[in-house]
């Protein structure tokens, strides 16, 4: 608790601070790659039978939105006098853009990563290796991002003197939930901004993929005032909902839990055992999710929806043979959701990073469907 | 019949040694009945209290030993009523503190738990993760059920804060000798913990995390430490079939 406390007063001291968010403005500018560009994506457009634009989060340095955050908080880190930098990685973005902020102002970096991510995203591990971070394989559970926040969260309690822990998304116990949401609504100031610009109106929804849910939150909070405007999160709903095999804790409903700190939407037994989740994609592969998105959908504001590995796995083959963009398989989702939404004045989706990392899962999960898909 | 706050204040009065011994049990580990066999062991090894852990798929306080022993409990199908039988059966031979994860306490309802566990004859509950400001509901829900509610402080709790924690401690405090998981360790120091934490309480303080040997735990006692708490150790002993009984007897020993 007391390290919590720390953070909240360092983050509220250096959120007001011109110094430091000229930094953080210059870093993402000249560093990251910021702002980046909202794409209409009229080959998309025609498809579905109504306007999408993409906000364009996968061209940034590293890939995926995750390097918004990871910036911002290893500047914090550095503010705060700390010089040992912890995260956790699923997917393997947030590490690879971790490891990345860390050789950029110097800090060691030590990332935990399931070992069976680490399988799934071979090439993120290579190059968190390259860019001077440690990999910790995580062996417990079911060897994904669960496990490797608690292992995280363990160091961090461990080590917390001269450590700071850049958690990934906006989960985990206050003041991370807040202080992710402030570093990733770039991406929904610049969108808003952008779609008045190209478009000459807000969009009629406005999706993202959501597995702890960060880039989610970050394009839908500056929305959250414009009532016109819908906020749809895309859950994992890996084999079906109805199979157990997911990772959509929203959609599915049910009493509320606690899970690394925070209370919000997971799954859970009737004892209260967290239970494992399911999804091709590795950052959605999380059986919590942030307890912002748990108070959007109780509130109404925002809805969640989930789709399967298989439309995900379709949308990722028609984006790319479309617009020639290879999404991520946590943006897929969106995108999946999207293409059976039914008629929409205007989408406006997050691509909240890119696919690269995804070939080998993708490729060899398109290969044993059975029929192939699209 | 007693409280449970009544019980654990007696185990600590008429603790033999300089010291109570208080060992820590995975409930469910290896297996339910094994568990109960376990914890009969520490009893006839001279354990005055006992610490059972209630098993929970995401163990964030505890090292790798306490982790893996749940989630092997878990696998052999340990549930939370399970390990509140083990409760009551050793609750008939040694006062019994539930070791239980915040999210297996929310999701029966604070205040059914706290009825089941006094209905068990379970003295008290240590949450390790709920925090004191989380801490009002099932406060409340233990005070009204005669159990105590036994709070966690660390060598990185403030002075402030330790005297809000020490205000509303029922039954001990529960003090982790180090800032991190449960598990083995070589050197410890927790005089200067001890001492900061009894300015603040008026209930015996137990100091758990770290501690494996009898050196340790007499070290603990001369310290200042009213209870010794002892895990993984004793755990790598289930897993290992080694003689508890033993084990605890020797601890014991060393706090005569």
């Amino acid at each position: 608790m007391p390290a919590l406390t720390e953070l909240e007063a360092a983050w509220i001291e250096a959120r007001a601070d011109a110094g430091f968010q000229a930094d953080l403005a210059r870093l993402l500018g000249d560093y990251a790659g910021r702002p980046t560009p909202l794409y209409e994506a009229r080959r998309l457009s025609e498809a579905v039978g109504h306007p999408v634009y993409l906000k364009r989060e996968d061209l940034l340095h590293t890939g995926a939105h995750k390097i918004n955050n990871a910036l911002g908080q290893a500047l914090l880190a550095k503010r705060m006098g700390k010089t040992r930098i912890i995260a956790e990685t699923g997917a393997g973005q947030h590490g690879v853009a971790s490891a990345t902020a860390c050789a950029l102002l110097g800090l060691e970096c030590i990332v935990y990563m399931g070992t069976e991510d680490m399988r799934r995203q071979q090439p993120n591990v290579q190059r968190m290796g390259l860019l001077g971070a440690t990999v910790e394989p995580v062996e417990a559970g079911a060897r994904t991002l669960k496990e490797a926040v608690s292992a995280a969260i363990r160091d961090w309690v461990t080590n917390v003197g001269n450590t700071h822990y850049i958690i990934g998304s906006s989960v985990g116990p206050a003041p991370f939930p807040a202080l992710v949401r402030d570093l990733q609504r770039v991406i929904g100031d610049e969108a808003r901004a952008q779609m008045l610009a190209q478009a000459g109106r807000l969009p009629e929804r406005v999706v993202a993929c959501v597995g702890g849910g960060s880039n989610a939150i970050g394009i839908f909070v500056p929305f959250v005032d414009d009532p016109e405007v819908a906020l749809v999160g895309v859950e994992a709903a890996g084999d079906g909902i109805e199979t157990g095999r997911h990772g959509a804790p929203l959609t599915l409903g049910g009493r509320g839990g606690v899970l690394h700190g925070a209370f919000s939407a997971i799954m859970q037994d009737e004892d209260g055992q967290i239970l494992e989740a399911h999804s091709i994609s590795a950052g959605l592969d999380y059986p919590g999710t942030g307890p912002q998105h748990a108070h959007l959908r109780d509130t109404g504001r925002a809805t969640y929806e989930a789709v399967t590995d298989r439309q995900a796995l379709a949308a990722f083959q028609r984006v790319a043979r479309l617009e020639g963009i290879i999404p991520a398989l946590e943006s897929s989702h969106a995108v999946a959701w999207v293409l059976d939404a039914g008629p929409s004045a205007l989408d406006l989706i997050c691509l909240s990073g890119r696919g690269d990392k995804d070939l080998a899962e993708a490729l060899s999960a398109l290969e044993s469907q059975d029929p192939p898909a699209a | 019949m007693s409280t449970g706050v009544e019980r654990i204040a007696a185990a600590f009065a008429a603790a033999p040694g300089r010291a109570a011994l208080m060992p820590y049990l995975m409930g469910g580990f290896p297996n339910v009945a094994a568990s109960r066999a376990i914890g009969e062991a520490y009893a006839d090894g001279g354990a005055d209290l006992v610490e059972l852990g209630v098993p929970f798929s995401d163990p964030l306080a505890d090292g790798p030993v306490i982790h893996a022993a749940g989630t092997r409990a878990l696998a052999a199908g340990a549930t939370v009523p399970a390990v509140i039988e083990v409760a009551r059966s050793l609750a008939e031979r040694v006062p019994v503190v539930l070791m239980c994860y915040t999210n297996l306490v929310l999701a029966r309802g604070v205040e059914r738990f706290a009825d089941e566990l006094a209905d068990a004859n379970v003295s008290g509950l240590i949450v390790p993760d709920l925090p004191l400001e989380e801490a009002p509901a099932a406060l409340a829900a233990c005070d009204a059920a005669g159990l105590a509610l036994v709070p966690l402080v660390a060598p990185t709790t403030p002075e402030e804060r330790l005297a809000r924690i020490g205000a509303q401690a029922r039954g001990f405090v529960y003090a982790v000798s180090v800032t991190g998981t449960t598990g083995e360790r070589a050197g410890l120091d927790a005089t200067a913990l001890l001492a900061r934490v009894r300015a603040h309480a008026q209930v015996p303080i137990a100091l758990g995390f770290g501690i494996s040997t009898a050196e340790q735990a007499a070290a603990a006692a001369a310290a200042g430490a009213d209870g010794v708490i002892v895990g993984s150790r004793l755990v790598r002993a289930a897993a290992d079939g080694e003689d508890v009984r033993a084990l605890v007897a020797a601890l014991a020993g060393a706090l005569a």
